[in-house]
Order: C-alpha cells, then structure tokens, then sequence
C-alpha cells in the first residue's frame, strides 16, 4: 500500500472519531458548553489537559529546537519550563479558582478586583495572548496536510477548520474536552513508537529515557560521550553542557515559560471542568503524568535523531557522504526546501560543520528532526502515517481548546459579564456558539494570511500570559489587601514592558525593520532575550500592583470575606 | 476569619513553600546554576546536571505534584471536621 493512502485511512479514521465523540458529546446548558457541566473524571480531565496544552510547537518542533538551535542542553529551557509550570499550577491557582467555581479566568479576575475595567483587561490580555497562539496551530494543520497528504496548503486548512468548526461549536467544552482524550492518545502514540524503535536501534534499550544514557550497540561508548565528541571534532558546542546564551537568561527564559504556563487561560479553565478542589488537585498531577511521558521522551529523541544525522553524513571522520550518494529522505525534505545543501567547495561530498564559510548544510529546519526521523531511521510506512495523524492531533486539540478560552471570554465575559447581564441561558448558548464560529473563522482567515509575526508569536503567548494574567493570579489569592487599582495597574505595565522589549528587537507587531533599538545592543537588558523577557515583565507587574495598591483604598469587606471562603477549608 | 480556618490556611502556605523550595532547587539552582558542577559526576552514560536538566526534574515536579494533592487533602479533612462552613 502506498504511504500516502495509507496516510489518508490513518488520518481519515482519527477524523471520524473525532466527529463520531462530537455527536455523541454535544452541549445542552452553557454550564456544559464552558465547563463540560463540571464532571470531568480528573484521570481524564489530566488527558484533556496534556492534548490542550501539547500543541504543534511540541509535537513537531520542540525536539528539533533541542537537538540543533539550542544545542542540546539549551533546549532545556522548554523541558523545565513547560512542565514546571504545573507545579505552580496545581499548588498557587488551579484549586482556588475551582473552588470560586465560575466559568472562566476573567470573571476570577473581575469578581476578585470588584471591577469590570478590570474583567475587561483581563479579557484583552486573554484574547491577545490566545489569538497569537492560535495562529501557530492553524499554520501547523495546513503544514502537515500539505506534507503528508500531498493536498494544498489552503484545502488541508479548509479541512482542519470544518472538523474543529464542526466538534467545537456543537459540543464546545463536553465536546472538546473527549476528542483532546482520543487526541492525546493518536499524538502520544505517534510520538513513542519512533522514538521507541530508533533507541533499540541505536542502543538496544526500548525505552528512549534509559537508552539515551546508555551505551552504543556494537561499541563500547556512551551515547551521549560520542555524540559530544563529533559535535566537538566538528567545532559545535558541547551537547551536554552548552548552555542557551548565559546562565542568566536560562533562568529568566526558564522562568518566564513556568509561569507563563500557570497563567495560560486555556490551560486554567480545563480545572473547571472537574467535580471538586480535591479533583483539580490530583488532576493537574495527571497532566503533568501524561505530559511528561511526551517531554521526557523529547531529549532522547532530539540527542539520538542528531546522531543519526551526523553519522549518516560524516560515518567516519573525514569519510564524508557523497551528494549523489545520500538516501531517499533527504531527497524528500530537499524539495520541500527545510533541507538545503550548497557544494561551497565543489568536491561533491557533504561537509557538515560550525563554520559558516565551510558549512554546506546551509539549512536545516528543527520541525524536520521528528517528522523525518521515522524514514531516517527507515521505519515501516504505517509509522510515518501514524506520525502524520499525531501532529494533526496536537494542533487541533491546542486550537479548541484556545478557540473555546477566545468564545467563552467573549460571550460570557463581555457580553453577559458587562454588556447585557439580563440575556437568557439559552440566548447565552446561542451566542457561546456564534462566539466560537466567529474564533473558528478568524483563526482560520490569520491561518490562510498569517501576518508576518507568525513565528515569533508563541513566544509572545507565554510572555504576555507570564507578565499579566499570571501575577494578577497569584496576588488575588494569596495578597489580600490587592485592590483594583493595584491590579489594573500592575497588569498594564507589565504587559506593556514586555511588549517593549520583544517589539523594540522584533519590530512592532514583528514587522521588519521597525526595530526601535536605537544605539541600544541586542539583548541589552543583562543579556537576556526578548522570549525570556516574560520573566521580567511579572516582577515589573508585582511591583507597580505592590505600590499603587499601598497608596490607594483598601478592597471592600465583601472581598475580604470572598478570599476567607476561598483560603477555607474543602470537604 | 475563624481561627480554624487561619490556621489552615497557614498550614498549607507551609506546605506550598517547603514544596516549592524543592521545586526552585532542583529546576533552577541544579538544573540551571550549578550545573557544570553537577556534570562532573555521572549517571550511567548521562552527566548528573544535564541528567536533572533534561530528565530528573520533570520526574521531581510529578513527585512535588502528588505530594502536594495528598497532603492537602489531609489537611482538607483535618480542619474541616465539626466545622460546616
């Protein structure tokens, strides 16, 4: 069979469970359409929560960002940052805003703050931070159909957006939240088996985790001490120790994606979904449980798929590989131009190395490492499909979940929240789900043209959701004296200091060439990057949030008495 | 507030800060700061910091995570019993 039907039965049968579990899960009550009526089992609310929050930028690029741009322990920064959020998660917000026990982040934010100014900020910081995010996933769709099923990047779109459309707006958080489990199960699946098979290969251990810290078959040399020996002959970093520009910018970038996870409003409002606090609890350590079995799997993936790549080009020092020589796959990902070789000095042989004068992998693209590996390291057709299905289901399962944060802040923030308090339940379905069809089209149109700032804008995500909604969280439940004015305040500047430095070296809103450095140099604040600079911009928030809130009036009584009810104890 | 009610709320400000120490130590102080030191022992055919970097402290948060929906769990049952607020 070839592989592209049998990409299409693969992919075609995740497709049809998907909608199959959207007319079997559809929403009858707004309750059931924000919070999947709030009686998710937390086992299978953890499931829901992983496939939400692994996204395309998981599935298909992190181990590639690992394994070449950040050069291996560089890339720990994504390892650290996007699981330890959990632990913040789980102890500093999730179950007190389940005990509050509304529907969505801003309404915690304008009922804590007695202020709809400041439920109104929240709701921009959300739909900012949420719409920029979902470009991303609309752009992974179109990709993988592209590259998998050989159709157009604009069908493949199209096609995504009609199953999302289809799933999202019938059963919005009930139907959302059982295709992200059966979602998590294709893209966890797709992301195992090569890893699994490609560390038997190289070291005989089946487990990725183990075999990465194990020896070489047929030799006696550790993994990782040849992989650090090549990359060192060859005058690139240390695998092992290198690390992402300084020790300080590791810290604030491995900060800034931590806390950028706890603030995530769709990621929150998944524990609303759970019967108890004591669910949201347990819940959010399942998460982390299915979550960590994909990023621990990562770093074996990405130092084992470096090797393959290295050994496959230079097998023996200096016994480099002929152009006409090399295999099939390389073929394949030439043309689709994310490979790109140049013969600089015209011997015909591939010369891979860290000198840009004599380095003639003139390109290669991290998202190749995990969707090549599987013909890399000549597996069987049915993996390379089932590979296609999981990057599918990453991105789709990430876009509900943002598309029902966007629709949810929308009609029940805005428009029940401020604009029209009196509207009926059933009026407020009806809009829930307009709100929804209305995200889905948006999110598709920026899919189909994508602004320029596409790639700089999941960074941007975490960044904002680091430095507004995160420490606005945080000073809600545990400073009770916070006011609205502190609250305001403190989200304003630290939103706007971040979007500061990211735009003053990216250009404002990533056009090019309207950087505003000035004589300033790169990363001119103690050297730290502008995806980093989330960090930053939190600390920037608490202490304007601290100040203006010491020197303006204390919250009213009613709000001491609300934060009592939710220090108290559960049963 | 009653006192029942602050002192479990101190309780678990106790229980969320021993566990977050641990949380700032192993991902930041080992995996981040102390790393090259951490490199000089090994385990199996890992360095120990890039080990705790890229493994080890993804297997702690589950650790941190569990520990802490236990014991506030406990804490749950033992400061509300006779208390119907």
């Amino acid at each position: 069979m070839s592989l592209s039907l049998l990409t299409y039965i693969v992919v075609g049968l995740s497709f049809a469970v998907y909608i199959g579990i959207a007319l079997w899960a559809r929403a009858g009550s707004t309750k059931e359409f924000y919070v999947a009526g709030g009686g998710v089992h937390p086992v299978a609310n953890g499931m829901a929560t992983a496939a939400d929050w692994m996204s395309a930028a998981s599935f298909i690029s992190m181990a590639g960002l690992i394994g070449f741009s950040y050069q291996g322990y560089g890339g720990s920064v994504f390892l650290l940052g996007w699981t330890g959020g959990y632990v913040l998660l789980a102890m500093c917000i999730a179950p007190y805003l389940r005990r509050h026990g509304k529907f969505t982040v801003p309404e915690f934010i304008g009922d804590r703050f007695y202020s709809d100014a400041a439920k109104v900020v929240a709701v921009i910081c959300l739909i900012i931070a949420s719409i920029t995010y979902v470009i991303g996933q609309m752009k992974g769709i179109g990709v993988a159909f592209g590259r998998f099923l050989e159709v157009d990047y604009e069908v493949g779109l199209s096609i995504g957006m009609v199953v999302v459309l289809f799933y999202a707006v019938l059963g919005g958080m009930k139907g959302i939240t059982y295709t992200q489990i059966a979602q998590y199960v294709v893209l966890i699946t797709a992301y195992t088996i090569p890893a699994i098979f490609i560390s038997i290969q190289l070291t005989g251990n089946p487990v990725p985790q183990l075999g990465l810290g194990s020896t070489l078959v047929g030799e006696n040399v550790y993994l990782l001490d040849k992989l650090d020996l090549i990359l060192t002959d060859l005058g690139f970093a240390e695998y092992t120790t290198g690390p992402r520009l300084s020790t300080l910018n590791m810290t604030f970038y491995t900060m800034s994606l931590m806390i950028g996870t706890a603030g995530l409003p769709h990621v929150i409002i998944r524990f609303f979904t759970v019967p108890s606090v004591k669910d949201a609890r347990i819940s959010a350590g399942w998460a982390l449980v299915f979550i960590a079995i994909l990023y621990t799997t990562a770093p074996a993936l990405a130092g084992m798929a470096r090797l393959n790549l290295m050994t496959t080009i230079e097998p023996a020092p200096g016994q480099n590989l002929v152009y006409e020589e090399r295999p099939q796959w390389f073929k394949n990902w030439e043309s689709t131009k994310l490979l790109e070789f140049e013969d600089k000095n015209g011997d015909g042989r591939i010369q891979y190395n860290a000198d840009p004068n004599t380095n003639e992998m003139v390109n290669i693209d991290n998202d190749i490492l995990v969707l090549a590996n599987p013909e890399i390291a000549k597996l069987p057709n049915w993996v390379i499909a089932l590979v296609a299905a999981g990057g599918l289901a990453a991105a789709l399962s990430t876009a509900a979940g943002l598309l029902l944060a966007i629709s949810s802040a929308v009609s029940h923030d805005l428009l029940k929240g401020v604009v029209r308090p009196n509207i009926s339940e059933k009026s407020e379905l009806l809009a829930s789900r307009l709100a929804m069809a209305g995200s889905v089209l948006l999110a598709g149109y920026l899919g189909f043209n994508p602004p320029d700032f596409a790639a700089g804008t999941v960074a941007l995500a975490f960044g904002l959701a680091a430095s507004s909604i995160f420490p606005a969280l945080m000073l809600g439940i545990f400073y009770k004296r916070m006011n609205t004015q502190g609250a305001i305040a403190g989200m304003l500047a630290g939103i706007g200091v971040t979007l500061f430095y990211v735009f003053q070296h990216k250009g404002i809103m990533f056009i090019e060439s309207t950087q505003f450095l000035g004589s300033m140099p790169a990363n001119w604040f103690f050297g730290i990057e502008p995806n980093a600079f989330g960090a930053v911009g939190a600390i920037v928030n608490f202490t304007v949030a601290i100040v203006v809130c010491k020197f303006t009036a204390e919250p009213p009584q009613k709000i001491y008495d609300m934060i009592d009810e939710l220090r108290s104890p559960n049963h | 507030m009653s006192n029942r009610t602050n002192a479990y709320w101190a309780a678990n400000i106790r229980l969320i800060i021993g566990l977050l120490v641990i949380w700032f130590s192993v991902s930041f102080i080992a995996g981040i700061v102390f790393v090259d030191y951490l490199n000089e022992f090994r385990l199996g055919g890992y360095k120990l910091g890039f080990w705790v970097a890229q493994q080890g402290a993804i297997y702690t948060f589950l650790v941190l995570v569990f520990v802490y929906a236990w014991r506030a769990n406990v804490l749950d049952k033992k400061y509300s019993q006779g208390d119907d607020s």
